[in-house]
């Protein structure tokens, strides 16, 4: 067996610390719509957010591969931007990881903002503070095992991610050769061994990070 | 001087009435608000804060326009200089006494705050978390949260409401010494008598969304139409029929007496009535609680 190769491992962190640092950006303010908004495209809005929990990963994967690539909508404007590509690009797998993860983050930061007590929300109002001071100040720290919900799971449901990275980024080393997908191509090429190593570790790291993300959790809720 | 004339359509359980409130008050006024639930009380101060939008209608305080829908002028309560005291406290759970007392200031002030909690007497818990308080003592912080912004309206939800009657008397007291000494005009929800009593300077009875009466305290409680010396409000709970007579026990506050009405006017009540018991010919024997005789219904005065 040659040495193993962790250039996967450090692409996988580094793809799913993006989509979680994206993600916590883009989850707050679409939570805070879906949470307090009497809009009546709510549930549109809903429903899209939560499509790729049922859509196969290849649907989605087949429709990103459609919009980024370079003929493509969003491929097309990267393009004309930056001179490169999206699809079989690491910035193209970030894409669709941002998409497919979308649900994990909005779920729990939704129902997060949902459990924070309206009169809170009011109180701070009525002491001369904006939204954006009461988003921060009150709203944010009392539902802070909510976002820590939400980031684990976008981290670790990115981690694991297979389908959709395939589709849209392919088998590329170094590039969009994520844990998952170097676990494939090695039982493909019957290397059991390096399989064993890429599924233990993810294993053990998804076990862990579920746990410490519990652990926080009920410590939080007794307080 | 602040005025304010509202008016909305609220959906109450008993189908829809249109709340429609014209009011007038001095700066140094306390105000009661009472009437029954479902009667507008608190959407009238949801209004006064601007949580609620009224549907037409103007407010003035101090000569600041805070509402004016021909104008459509509509502040909302961040710029509105209120403080505002939830019934349930509404206290910031992440942050400290301390912190939720100095949160809305508008000029931080660490020694003003320390001063509020001494005044309290909650000066040693200022950094622990409101989730350690009792009632009282949550209900005193957020009293103090509400002043120390130095608001140009008090508007209390019925502060007292979620408290033993013992705590809500210390505390009754409390409000009172607070808004005497910041001067603040205040104006309070509360469907409890003794509030009327000890806070009011004027009384605005509301029922249906309408003002019923407003006038000094012992106006509008005592107004009654047979100006009894002595009667009481209860709700009907049981009613017994006995051969000549029929028993109803009455809830009065919170004890329960039987009192016996005549056969032929039984029919008239049922359980769940409103009533008034009253008595002209007999004069009350009135003790004070502790020094009556053991009978268990003498050991704590009522409450109403």
């Amino acid at each position: 067996m040659n040495s193993l190769d962790l250039t996967p491992f450090w692409l996988t962190l580094e793809l799913s610390f993006w989509t979680t640092l994206i993600l916590l950006f883009l989850g707050i303010p679409l939570a805070y719509f879906l949470a307090y908004s009497r809009s009546r495209y709510t549930s549109l809005v809903e429903a899209l957010v939560s499509l790729p929990l049922v859509l196969p990963p290849t649907v989605l994967g087949f429709y990103l591969l459609l919009a980024l690539n370079k003929e493509g909508f969003i491929g097309a404007l990267w393009y004309r931007l930056f001179g490169k590509q999206l699809v079989f690009h690491f910035e193209g797998i970030l894409i669709a990881s941002v998409i497919y993860s979308l649900p994990m983050m909005v779920h729990p930061l939704t129902a997060g903002f949902r459990s924070v007590p309206k009169n809170l929300i009011e109180a701070s109002y009525t002491l001369g503070k904006s939204k954006w001071e009461t988003l921060i100040k009150v709203i944010l720290p009392n539902m802070k095992a909510s976002v820590l919900t939400g980031v684990v799971l976008s981290f670790a449901h990115t981690l694991g991610e297979f389908g959709v990275v395939l589709m849209v980024g392919g088998n590329i080393e170094g590039e969009t050769r994520v844990v998952s997908i170097a676990i494939y191509s090695a039982v493909e090429a019957l290397d059991y061994t390096t399989a064993h190593v890429y599924s233990l570790v993810l294993l053990l790291f998804s076990v862990f990070s579920l746990t410490a993300l519990y652990v926080l959790n009920r410590r939080w809720s007794l307080l | 001087m602040i005025r304010f004339r509202l008016k909305k359509k609220l959906y109450g359980a008993q189908g829809d009435f249109l709340l429609e409130l014209e009011f007038e008050m001095e700066e140094d006024e306390f105000i009661v608000v009472l009437g029954q639930s479902g009667s507008g009380k608190t959407t009238l101060l949801r209004m006064l804060a601007g949580l609620e939008k009224p549907e037409e209608g103007s407010m003035e305080v101090k000569g600041e326009v805070w509402y004016d829908s021909k104008r459509g002028i509509n502040l909302p309560p961040q710029k509105r200089d209120v403080g505002f005291v939830f019934q349930d406290y509404a206290l910031f759970p992440n942050m400290s006494l301390f912190e939720n007392i100095a949160f809305g200031m508008k000029k931080k002030d660490p020694q003003r705050v320390m001063e509020l909690l001494k005044l309290a007497g909650l000066e040693q818990l200022k950094d622990k978390k409101p989730s350690v308080l009792s009632g009282g003592q949550k209900q005193r912080v957020a009293l103090l949260r509400a002043l120390a912004k130095e608001p140009k309206l008090l508007l209390l939800d019925e502060p007292l409401s979620a408290l033993d009657p013992e705590t809500a008397i210390t505390l009754r007291e409390e409000i009172k010494k607070f808004q005497r000494s910041f001067n603040i005009p205040t104006i309070m929800v509360s469907h409890n008598r003794e509030d009327v009593l000890s806070l009011a300077s004027r009384v605005l009875l509301l029922s249906e969304g309408k003002i019923k009466s407003v006038g000094k305290p012992k106006d509008v409680l005592f107004s009654r139409r047979e100006s009894p010396k002595f009667s009481l409000n209860g709700i009907v709970l049981e009613k017994e029929i006995a051969e000549y007579a029929c028993i109803l026990s009455v809830a009065v506050g919170s004890e329960v007496v039987q009192v016996v009405v005549p056969r032929d006017q039984e029919e008239e009540f049922k359980p769940g009535d409103r009533v008034l018991l009253s008595t002209k010919a007999f004069v009350p024997i009135v003790r004070k609680a502790e020094t009556a005789f053991k009978n268990p219904s003498l050991e704590r005065p009522s409450n109403l």
